[in-house]
């Protein structure tokens, strides 16, 4: 029961994407990483950003793949690692950005942060949780809710490497699984856990294989490819509208910074990191549009400087916002 | 219309009517369903209601809690069953990090309106993993709110209010309590969180009494009445909101105050009580403020050694009796 899902660039154009989802994809892509190569040097080199920041640079085309199947009214539930989620779902870039400014401008009104970014609810990103597998079991409550009040919804769930050996995830894929819940299970293997190797956390060739310890598909994926990503997402979607409950997602993909902002990662070998800098996705992708003719070169320049010029006007509106006042916060414990 | 249940009655029925009136309410946990409730609360509703609304899980109580969450994200109202409260240790993540912190941690943009229920069975020689009582852990919990129905007509109301309320909440009842009677309205009437019952208005001291520990209070006072001495009984009823003005009120009158609770006594409920009145009522005690809990020790399974363990109407006693020598 477990697949891999490929596919050629060379057929791009014969899936039933139109060429503007394509661009849309790339611009997606392109904006995520600029939004994080800021965050990086406004964190280290200009101190105005504080805190973790767990960057995802590299693992733009799971975001933007799955991102791309989902229809209005699916959700998602994020996680630590979330900036790129909360883009890919629409989540104006300012407003990320001063969250992770902790103003009360941004998505969370200051009080997430980073890890929290994701949390807009009315832009579909309904949740993010920082502790690891532990928004699986929640998003498998949202899954509840939808076949309670029969609404066909779907809600993917975001989650790394390291959530499959945590009991929520285990608990809750079980449950999704008995109950046929309409759960997309998005594990994006970066291959690491901070610094804990994937294939020395789990005893398994590949970790879409945990999907057959509960009885639902599991379909391993080229993370860097988004239009795999959005392939294999929108099977397990067509599974789940139709009742059939859960599907595992191994988005096979890496992650090319240190595990937070503050890490070197010093204990990826050399070559490792050479290897999947050839498979940048976003390189990649550009380069395969052009060729299928999808865009030119200068689009991608154009692309480039609108998002920039997007990036700079957020990092200002950021740095003006305000906070809320420290009397403010009781206000947020109940309700 | 005022009749007599029994406590087990009492949030049954205001389950069933939750269930009848409200079609966005429904149960999740373990045995709730065909087999009733590991306490029978629950007996009948399968039938009655259906498994979409009864929905037995599997021993899951990490994703028990986590489901109730995200059903509650979506606007329904889940109220989840965790058979004992021995177990809430193992979804304490998804209720303190999760349920609690989910409307601050969004800038109030979430809500988690979900009841979490659960009961304590000491005093059933169920041993030190299925009788313990830990109400205090979440007292360090902001976002949370607490209940502790001690009687019938509290359990009925207090649950109502709890069906009203935007928080999640911590619902614990007591199991040794099931079967005690008491009258209920028939009505669906509501006990606001964070009001203390007087039990028993008295003069000389204040006994403050939480869950079980209420009945033992309320007999310890008949005792020392017939002595002369009158005592006054106060139930919080729920710990977060804690009601400190009326039990402040009453330490005025009486100078003379004891907390008596099921649970240890370093870092119990009573603590907190205890430094409460300290910061409010410091000069009008006549006598140092004395608990009344169990031992720091797990639960001893023998049936002989848990007796000698909990706390009661005769440890209560003895407590007076050395605050009035003293
Ligand atoms: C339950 C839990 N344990 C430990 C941590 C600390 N922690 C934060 S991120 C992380 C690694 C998570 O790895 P993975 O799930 O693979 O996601 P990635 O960071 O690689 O995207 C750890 C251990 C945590 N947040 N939650």
């Amino acid at each position: 029961m477990i697949k891999e899902i490929t596919i050629s660039p060379k057929d791009y154009l014969k899936l039933g994407l139109t060429r503007d989802k394509l661009v849309w994809m790339l611009k997606k892509m392109m904006e995520i990483r600029f939004f994080e190569e800021k965050v990086e040097e406004l964190y280290l080199m200009k101190g105005l950003i504080t805190g973790p920041a767990h960057l995802y640079f590299g693992e733009e085309a799971v975001a933007v793949g799955v991102v791309s199947a989902l229809e209005e009214g699916d959700l998602i539930i994020s996680n630590h690692r979330g900036h790129g989620h909360a883009l890919a779902k629409g989540i104006p870039m300012k407003e990320v950005m001063a969250e992770l400014f902790g103003k009360a401008t941004g998505t969370c009104k200051g009080l997430g942060g980073s890890m929290h970014v994701a949390i807009s609810p009315e832009r579909g990103s309904l949740f993010a949780s920082a502790i690891v597998g532990s928004g699986v079991p929640i998003a498998v409550g949202v899954a509840l809710a939808f076949k309670y009040e029969k609404s066909d919804r779907v809600i993917a769930v975001f989650f790394g490497d390291g959530a499959v050996n945590t009991g929520a995830f285990h608990e809750a894929v079980n449950m999704a699984a008995i109950w046929n819940l309409p759960v997309i299970l998005v594990c994006e293997n970066n291959m690491y856990a901070i610094g804990m190797k994937a294939e020395k956390a789990v005893a398994l060739k590949s970790l879409a294989e945990r999907a057959l310890g509960y009885g639902i598909p599991g379909i391993i994926v080229d993370g860097n490819d988004p239009i795999a990503v959005w392939l294999a997402t929108k099977e397990a979607i067509e599974k789940a509208r139709k009742g059939e409950g859960p599907t595992l997602l191994e988005c096979k993909t890496y992650r090319l910074k240190g595990h937070g902002i503050y890490d070197q990662a010093k204990y990826r070998p050399k070559e490792e990191v050479e290897a999947w800098l050839k498979k940048d996705p976003i390189i990649n992708f550009k380069k395969n549009l052009i060729e299928l003719n999808v865009l030119s070169e200068s689009d991608v320049k154009t692309f480039e400087e609108e998002i920039k010029r997007e990036l700079d006007e957020a990092v200002n509106f950021a740095q003006k916002s305000p906070i809320l006042s420290f009397e403010e916060l009781k206000n947020y414990v109940y309700a | 219309m005022l009749r007599e249940l029994t406590y087990a009655e009492a949030i049954r029925e205001a389950l069933r009517n939750a269930l009848i009136k409200n079609p966005k309410v429904f149960l999740i946990g373990e045995d709730i369903g065909a087999y009733g409730g590991a306490f029978k609360i629950t007996n009948g509703f399968l039938e009655e209601f259906g498994s979409e609304r009864i929905r037995d899980t599997p021993i899951s109580e990490a994703a028990i809690v986590g489901a109730a969450i995200g059903a509650a994200l979506m606007g329904l109202k889940p109220i989840a069953e965790i058979m004992y409260m021995d177990f809430i240790p193992i979804c304490l993540e998804q209720l303190a990090n999760q349920a609690a912190k989910i409307r601050f941690m969004s800038g109030g943009k979430l809500k988690v309106p979900i009841i979490v229920r659960t009961q304590y069975s000491l005093g059933r020689a169920h041993g030190a993993q299925h009788s313990q009582f830990i109400p205090a852990w979440f007292l360090q919990v902001p976002g949370l709110k607490v209940a502790l129905p001690s009687t019938p007509y509290d359990a009925k109301g207090l649950f109502n209010q709890a069906l009203k309320e935007e928080n999640p909440v911590l619902y614990i009842e007591c199991s040794l309590l099931y079967r005690v009677k008491g009258p209920v309205p028939e009505e669906d009437y509501i006990i606001p969180f964070g009001k203390a019952d007087v039990k028993k208005e008295g003069d000389d001291v204040t006994i403050v009494a939480i869950s079980r520990m209420v009945h033992e209070a309320l007999a310890a006072a008949k005792i020392l009445e017939e002595k002369g001495l009158s005592i006054e009984v106060i139930d919080p009823r729920t710990i977060q909101p804690l009601d400190i003005e009326t039990i402040v009120n009453s330490v005025k009158k009486t100078g003379r105050v004891i907390i008596a609770e099921d649970d240890h006594k370093t870092g119990g409920v009573g603590a907190e009580i205890t430094a409460s009145i300290i910061e409010n009522a410091f000069d009008y005690l006549d006598a140092p403020i004395t608990r009344v809990a169990s031992p720091d020790i797990p639960i001893p399974f023998s049936p002989q050694l848990e007796l000698e363990y909990m706390p009661n109407k005769d440890k209560i006693i003895q407590a007076v009796n050395s605050l009035l020598k003293g």
